[in-house]
């Protein structure tokens, strides 16, 4: 077939030469002709040895109204393969990459840091957030291999691990989160079990590669830790049939651990005094007595459609549960948040579009008292982050973010860098090459009760691998 | 506990008016398969489209409010072959309605018994944003329209047998309709079977296979990255050798760049969308979208 093809060159190369202008269009018509029966040939060379090489003809569930053929011209652009039939998955199906046709997606994410601060360690109060840039030059602040699928007609499950590199390069891995969700129970109830991020709020429940800027929010490090509010327990969500959404979750953890942060915390231990510490007392041993020493935190959501083209989403959170610097002392951390979004009735991409975000966070944390120490004392801590995001073009994402944070004074405020008032302004830009990457630059106004005034400057670079998951709103 | 029993017994109580309705809730995550769905389902189903059909169906927005009129569907359409991947997902598993999950009798994969184009051979996203599953956009072919049709009816016969002469009824006036017209576009288009067409995003194999177009110039460089002015000579070049009078581009993507090429081609920017009621002033069926298509295209071909 090959060799005909050269052949048919041949005949028309040679009397070109004698042709005069007006013939060659029609030559380079010619040739462009055969340059197509050569790729058609070589797609049927190619779909002839697939069909030789392949296993004989399986029984086809495929519907028969294949369309007529048509006079076709080839493929057009790079792929120019045989077109195939999409078939309804089925559980014989081998296990592949390709999405749709798998068990299971696999995605890979890594936000690579750069830049520094006039702050010469700015991860000893100024950067707490556990995926934040920690120091000048390079940081690695998260990686996350993340895994889901369903698991049967009646469960869907996630889990993601993150590894970290921390200051002296040390990788450091954990499961951050791992959980299924129900798909099949009645009353628009789902049930939701495993380790995850608590339902608090906006942001506490999102991956760093999601956040619109490359820290995470003070009141959030400061309320919920370096790594946001995650237990083992489980979740109860409701569905009320509203003509609007509405949705109530009861969320029911453990809350502890470091990432239990206010509740049952062990804190760090101490060599000097020989036991753990959190906020100046010694901590107690914090297994669970009765129920009432789980961390209980309730959501209410809901969310209407302005116009068809903007949206507004707000909640209610709550966060109630024990904490470990007393028998009996308590934590409570309550919060309201605010999303709005605008997007053009003819997006590309997506763009343009303008997203406002504020979240406004209250915890009283109920300090135990030390017999060789402090006495016992309610610290409060609260504050706000307000955020808004304008995507001015295709790709393109410019966003300001102005926070604060205080809190009443405590009697270990000079030794504990997650207290004291605090004022963050922070403006960036992002490009987004594809949605499988981002790069962003970001500048920090930092001005702190304990250390005055830094600036910082940041690149972060992001790069995906694998499956994408989806984006809830 | 008391105030918390008495707030689920009045959501139950609440309940009821929406769950006891005789139309079946179908919802389609495109305009395409909407306008499909109603023409098949008539008014034994009640259709709710989710992405408007102005808007770029592989970056819509997850909204909550998808979410309710999800969680009391009887049927969910989807494209399929990775369409909706950016934003389904979180929707179906949000809407705590098992009759719509993946699999189940309620949901309505589109693309099956479809033959899809472009089905690549090696994932390699250094070839731009590539779907695994081949190109999405397969209803711009009518007779792919039709096969969906035919499906729809056999979907809608199982979730309510009572109305199945009619669901059937429907979709055979539906096809024949089809099949009259694609006598009638078939002759428009014929006298231009052979020659290029360009379009701005790879969204048109099907209709260039249907109608014997080759589709091989795009204003996008790789699909989903945006033109280059590099790129826009050589398609500007390729497209002047070719007498390519047809550029497709489609209501969210960047028109003045179609026109910039357009100018200096002497070709024609074609009003497209894939989405009945996506062109204004273009009634909002399957039908009626694909007769302007045809029309334009031919209007355009047929300039000096």
């Amino acid at each position: 077939m090959r060799s005909l093809s050269v052949f048919l060159i041949g005949i028309i190369a040679v009397p070109s030469a004698v042709l005069g202008a007006d013939e060659k269009i029609d030559i380079q018509a010619l040739r462009q002709e055969i340059r197509e029966l050569r790729q058609r040939t070589e797609q049927l060379e190619r779909k002839l040895q697939s069909i030789e090489a392949a296993p004989p003809a399986q029984p086809s569930t495929l519907t028969t109204n294949a369309p007529p053929p048509t006079v076709s011209t080839p493929a057009t652009s790079s792929a120019a393969e045989p077109a195939q039939l999409s078939k309804p998955w089925s559980p014989a199906n081998p296990i592949t990459l390709r999405a749709g046709s798998a068990y299971m997606n696999i995605g890979f994410d890594a936000l690579v840091d750069a830049g520094s601060s006039t702050a010469p360690e700015p991860g000893n109060y100024l950067q707490l957030g556990g995926h934040d840039p920690f120091q000048r030059g390079f940081s690695m602040p998260n990686t996350e291999l993340s895994l889901d699928g369903a698991v049967d007609p009646y469960f869907t499950a996630f889990a993601n691990f993150v590894l970290q590199l921390d200051k002296n390069n040390q990788t450091s891995i954990e499961a951050e989160e791992v959980y299924f969700k129900t798909t099949a129970l009645p009353w628009n109830i789902q049930l939701k079990g495993g380790q995850y991020l608590a339902n608090f709020g906006r942001q506490n429940s999102q991956h760093p590669h999601q956040w619109a800027f490359v820290d995470q929010p003070l009141i959030l490090t400061r309320v919920f830790g370096p790594d946001g509010l995650r237990s083992i327990g489980g979740d109860l969500s409701w569905l009320p049939p509203t003509p609007f959404f509405t949705e109530f979750t009861l969320g029911i953890l453990n809350g502890n651990g470091e990432q239990g942060f206010l509740f049952r915390n062990p804190g760090e231990y101490v060599a000097a005094a020989g036991a753990n510490y959190f906020r100046g007392r010694p901590t107690v041993a914090g297994d669970l007595r009765n129920a009432g020493d789980l961390l209980f935190v309730p959501r209410f959501a809901t969310s209407f459609d302005v116009t068809d083209n903007q949206t507004l989403l707000a909640g209610l959170s709550a966060a109630l549960g024990p904490n470990n610097t007393g028998q009996d002392s308590r934590t409570e951390v309550y919060g309201a948040d605010l999303y709005w979004k605008w997007k053009s009735p003819a997006a590309e991409k997506g763009f343009p579009f303008v997203a406002f975000q504020t979240e406004g966070l209250y915890s009283r944390f109920e300090a135990g008292a030390d017999p060789l120490g402090y006495p016992a004392e309610n610290l409060y801590d609260y504050g706000f982050y307000s955020q808004v995001l304008w995507g001015f073009h295709p790709r393109w994402v410019a966003a300001l973010r102005g926070e604060w944070v205080d809190g009443n004074r405590g009697l270990d405020d000079a030794n504990d860098v997650f207290r004291g008032e605090r004022t963050r302004i922070s403006p960036n830009l992002t490009w987004y090459p594809t949605e499988f990457s981002k790069i962003r630059l970001q500048y920090n106004f930092d001005h702190g009760e304990l250390f005055g005034e830094d600036h910082s400057v940041w690149l972060q670079f992001e790069f995906q691998l694998g499956a994408h998951a989806a984006h809830k709103f | 506990m008391k105030f918390t029993s008495s707030v689920i017994l009045a959501g139950l109580v609440l309940a009821f008016p929406l769950v006891s309705h005789g139309k079946l809730n179908v919802i389609a995550t495109t305009g395409d398969f909407g306008a499909i769905a109603r023409e098949v389902g008539g008014d034994e189903v009640k259709v709710t489209v989710l992405a408007r059909p102005t808007e770029d169906p592989h970056f819509v927005d997850a909204k909550p409010s998808f979410l309710v009129q999800m969680s009391h569907a009887d049927l969910l359409i989807e494209g399929g072959a990775e369409l909706e991947a950016a934003w389904l997902s979180p929707l179906i598993d949000g809407s705590r309605n098992p009759k719509i999950q993946r699999g189940a009798p309620g949901h309505f994969m589109a693309n099956e018994g479809v033959q899809i184009l472009e089905v690549p051979t090696a994932l390699d996203r250094s070839q731009g944003d590539i779907h695994a599953a081949g190109n999405p956009h397969y209803l711009t072919d009518p007779v792919n329209a039709q096969i969906i049709a035919r499906n729809i009816a056999k979907k809608l016969c199982e979730l309510d047998p009572r109305a199945c002469q009619k669901f059937e009824k429907n979709e055979q006036s539906f096809n024949a309709r089809i099949d009259a017209k694609l006598k009638e576009w078939d002759q428009k288009l014929a006298p231009y079977k052979g020659q290029h067409i360009a379009s701005y995003h790879n969204s048109w194999p099907y209709f260039a296979k249907r109608f014997g177009f080759v589709l091989d110039l795009f204003l996008e460089p790789r699909p989903g990255i945006p033109p280059t002015p590099a790129h826009l000579a050589e398609v500007i070049a390729a497209m002047q050798q070719e007498h390519v009078k047809v550029i497709l581009c489609e209501p969210f993507l960047n028109r003045r760049t179609a026109e910039k090429v357009a100018a200096d081609t002497g070709a024609t920017v074609i009003d497209s969308s894939q989405f009945p009621g996506g062109i204004k002033g273009v009634k909002d069926d399957y039908i009626s979208l694909i007769d302007h298509l045809v029309n334009a295209v031919a209007a355009a071909m047929s300039k000096p």
